[in-house]
């Protein structure tokens, strides 16, 4: 059933919730006794490589890999001839077209992208494979290629499907495009808003492509047995969706594959699907032999997805007063090779902050030669906000008005309809704005060349299927398993809501996460979804022991059930036999379950609702200089609504991580591809990303306005936190040299260039 | 019971741009199934997979989920993210 709890009593004070004690995998992780994805082997194991296309766009007319079979030491070779046909998959997927993940995971008729998968190795070492790469024999017939978006939709653009018409278009296009649909929000009427309009402000706006960046890269074993069953470790964020997804494109049923995640390095987002994992298991069947791949970082960036790029034009009007009147934008992604770019989240999260009655955007998918984009943190959410919250600075400069103020006049707050449709319930977008104009770094001296930027974001949240069992041993202390990988510190917070429901100390819980045989379906760690739905069904598995404890205290006692009452961790007589018998503790009866009718557990399965929408409020203070272009981050706040923090720190380092990642994405981080269209900067020393000595400490600021759908009021807390900084700091940079900037990353050369144009024009 | 639905988001204009519908329903499965029936133009959104708001609650899956009688609904496109 779906799942919504009710709030805890606000009266009821919490003794674990809200302190911040140690991770559990804290020790294992500092001294490198975690075992990450490419830490996993087995007898007889193989390590598998991959043969990319060196190209970005050709016909694979053929593949001979006689000469790498031949190889000594080589035991199988996969190329598309191993895979079943894309017309015999399967509907499903989960949220990504299954037949689209296939033919990224191997080229079928084309390559569609430099860095496509077309063969794989499984040798008995990483050097005979990489050599048996070299032998393989592929006849491509080079095509024209596009890797820009906008150019993607210009009528004479190559055209990557020849299958592909734009969907959404009356009348339906009778030739192929690479504009893959046309979607609309349509509220009110913008001519009528503009027309009440005082200031009206226009731009264009580019953002290129940013990948998550995580340290680990993808790695995987799998192992195929004689019987037809097979077993995988994966680093993952969702080994349920690995092994749905690799069962389907390889025609398994579901109960012969065995997927364990291994500890993650990162994730954001781009672990959410599968790239190398279908390929190692499908040489595992060839070889007969457990195979390993790992990628290297030169793979990650040119065949895992980063973000969309994205070229968008945003039009606002407000009156003198600071209410915005209309908005009109048009939105385009470019997906990768493949539909499903993050357009539609975009349009719905950078107007659902402000109640606006009337407004039109209008949103384009687009294709390109380019890696088959995956979610990052609050996908598509982060280039449609700098866009509307460049503009909304802009308008706010033109009205002399405080930032936060223009906000604060147009925040939605409980009862506002967003623009996606449904109203808000509870929603903490006016409390972020006001504890970000309250706090001491807005008020901080501001120096020549600096600026400060305010932006603020919002991501809508959500549940999904989740299963939790919780085992309560005879010496009183309790294993929880859990089937979400833990990437942000969840096990911490999963052991918190235990032992707050217990009644136990937090140090006496203990969670892992259980592997696909163990558990009931769980959806992928990602959307900020695990604090809420994992913490619900913990929450309610914790509820369902105490039920059977209970149960049985009431048995030895000889009374009713109900006469039953747990409080702090102890079975206490209530109503008529209060006082009638000394309460049992938590461990006592623990230690009596062998006797009183066996283990005791409880668990969950639920698919969780009523995520509860969070928005935040970032502010950036920064120092241009203007002999470089280098741009220096000052001070930084992020502001965010969590509802409630089970863990304070965690809530703390997702809001600094998102604020970091997104810093990068403003300031450097870009996908460079040359006329060839191949990638060239596949490697951190290329593709800049922030690290530690290049931002200050960044300052948070927990706001809770509870979820009332969540017995504890939480909020998920991952997503949001990327979809200000690209706005706030160019805001930022534009009150610091004068010049606005609408194209990402605001780079030394690009800063350079716009203080350069500055200076010519006065 | 008279369900009025509405279509959020990019659905309304991936529907041919009607907005609000009226279906017999007491959970969301007699929703989809009704509106799939009684609108055929709603036929390629609903397949595609959608989500469904329930007065500000998301439900996505859950086709035994409730409406209680004059209830904001509205459906989404399915949501996912990092």
């Amino acid at each position: 059933m779906a799942a919504v709890m009710k709030p805890r009593d606000p009266d009821i004070t919490y003794s674990q919730v809200g302190t911040r004690p140690n991770r559990p995998d804290g020790v294992d992780k500092v001294t490198g006794r975690a075992r990450y994805g490419a830490d996993i082997s087995a007898p007889g194991m193989l390590i598998g490589k991959v043969l990319r296309s060196p190209h970005a766009h050709a016909r694979i007319r053929g593949i001979d890999a006689s000469r790498a079979m031949a190889l000594e030491g080589v035991k199988a070779v996969v190329t598309r001839d191993d895979f079943p046909a894309l017309d015999e998959l399967p509907e499903g997927g989960g949220e990504e077209v299954l037949v689209d993940v296939a033919c990224n995971v191997m080229a079928r008729e084309k390559a569609l992208y430099e860095g496509h998968a077309v063969a794989a190795v499984a040798a008995t070492s990483a050097r005979v494979a990489k050599r048996a790469l070299g032998l393989i024999a592929v006849d491509y017939e080079v095509l024209p290629h596009v890797t820009d978006v906008d150019a993607a939709m210009a009528p004479d653009a190559p055209v990557l499907h020849e299958t592909m018409f734009t969907r959404g278009v009356e009348p339906a296009p009778s030739t192929p495009s690479n504009v893959a649909e046309r979607t609309e929000i349509v509220l009110g009427d913008v001519a009528e808003g503009f027309a009440k309009a005082d200031v009206i402000v226009e731009r264009e706006f580019r953002t290129e492509a940013a990948h998550q960046g995580y340290i680990e890269p993808h790695a995987c074993m799998a192992s195929m047995s004689e019987d037809g069953s097979a077993e995988m470790w994966v680093c993952t964020q969702g080994h349920y969706s690995v092994r749905d997804m690799c069962a389907q494109i390889l025609g398994l049923p579901l109960s012969r594959l065995r997927v364990t995640a291994s500890e993650i390095g990162g994730g954001f987002g781009g672990k959410t699907t599968v790239f190398i994992e279908p390929t190692a298991l499908a040489l595992s069947m060839k070889s007969g032999r457990p195979v390993k791949i790992v990628m290297d970082r030169d793979e990650v960036f040119r065949a895992s997805g980063p973000t969309s790029s994205a070229s968008i034009s945003m039009k606002i009007g407000a009156t003198r007063e600071g209410r915005i009147t209309a908005a009109e934008g048009e939105l385009r992604y470019q997906g990768g090779a493949f539909r499903g770019s993050p357009v539609p989240f975009g349009a719905e999260c950078c107007f659902a902050l402000y109640d606006t009655a009337d407004v039109h955007l209008t949103c384009y998918d687009v294709v390109v030669n380019r890696p088959k984009q995956a979610a990052y943190r609050a996908p598509g959410a982060p280039m449609a906000s700098f866009a509307v919250e460049s503009v909304l600075d802009e308008i706010a400069q033109k009205l002399d008005m405080d930032p936060i103020e223009l906000r604060l006049r147009n925040a939605v707050k409980e009862g506002s309809q967003s623009i996606y449709g449904p109203s808000f319930g509870p929603v903490g977008m006016v409390e972020t704005l006001e504890e970000a104009r309250g706090h001491e770094n807005y008020q901080a001296p501001l120096g020549t060349r600096q600026g400060r930027g305010v932006a603020t974001g919002f991501w809508p949240n959500y549940g999904g299927e989740t299963s939790v069992t919780l085992n309560v041993l005879t010496d009183g202390t309790v294993l929880l398993s859990l089937g979400t990988p833990d990437i942000g510190g969840s096990r911490a917070s999963m052991c918190l809501m235990a032992a707050e429901e217990l009644g136990i100390p937090y140090e006496r819980v203990r969670a892992i996460i259980a592997d696909t045989n163990a558990l009931s379906f769980n959806a992928t760690t990602g959307g900020s979804r695990v604090t809420h739905s994992s913490g619900m069904a913990t929450i309610q598995a914790a509820r369902n022991a105490i039920d059977n404890m209970r149960g049985r205290v009431a048995e030895m006692w000889g009374i009713d059930v109900e006469a039953v009452e747990w409080e702090d961790g102890f079975a206490k007589p209530s109503g008529s036999n209060a006082g009638d018998f000394e309460p049992m503790s938590f461990s006592e009866i623990a230690a009596l379950s062998s006797q009183t009718g066996g283990p005791i557990a409880g668990h969950a399965e639920i698919n969780a609702a009523g995520a509860g929408n969070s928005f935040g409020t970032h502010v950036v203070d920064v120092e241009v200089d203007e002999q470089t272009g280098a741009v220096s981050v000052l001070r930084y706040l992020v502001v965010q609504d969590a509802g409630r923090a089970i863990h304070p720190s965690y809530v703390e380092g997702q809001y600094q991580g998102g604020a970091a990642q997104g810093i990068g994405w403003a300031l450097n981080e870009e996908y460079i591809y040359g006329e060839d269209g191949t990638l060239q900067n596949p490697g951190f020393l290329d593709y800049r990303m922030p690290v530690a000595s290049d931002l200050p400490m960044i300052d948070t600021v927990i706001v809770e306005v509870p979820n009332p759908s969540h017995p504890y009021g939480v909020r998920g807390v991952g997503e949001t936190p990327i979809v200000p900084p690209l706005a706030a700091v160019a805001n930022a940079v534009a009150r610091a040299t004068g010049r606005r900037l609408t194209e990402l990353p605001m780079s030394p050369p690009r800063i350079l260039a716009a203080l350069s144009e500055s200076a010519q024009a006065s | 019971m008279t369900v009025q639905v509405r279509l959020g988001s990019t659905l309304a204009s991936a529907a041919g741009g009607r907005n609000e519908f009226e279906v017999e329903a007491r959970n969301i499965m007699q929703l989809l199934r009704g509106l799939g029936k009684q609108y055929p133009e709603l036929g390629p959104v609903l397949e595609r997979g959608v989500a469904v708001s329930i007065d500000g609650q998301l439900y996505q899956d859950a086709w035994l989920q409730r409406i209680p009688p004059g209830a904001e609904v509205y459906l989404m496109p399915r949501l996912s993210g990092g």
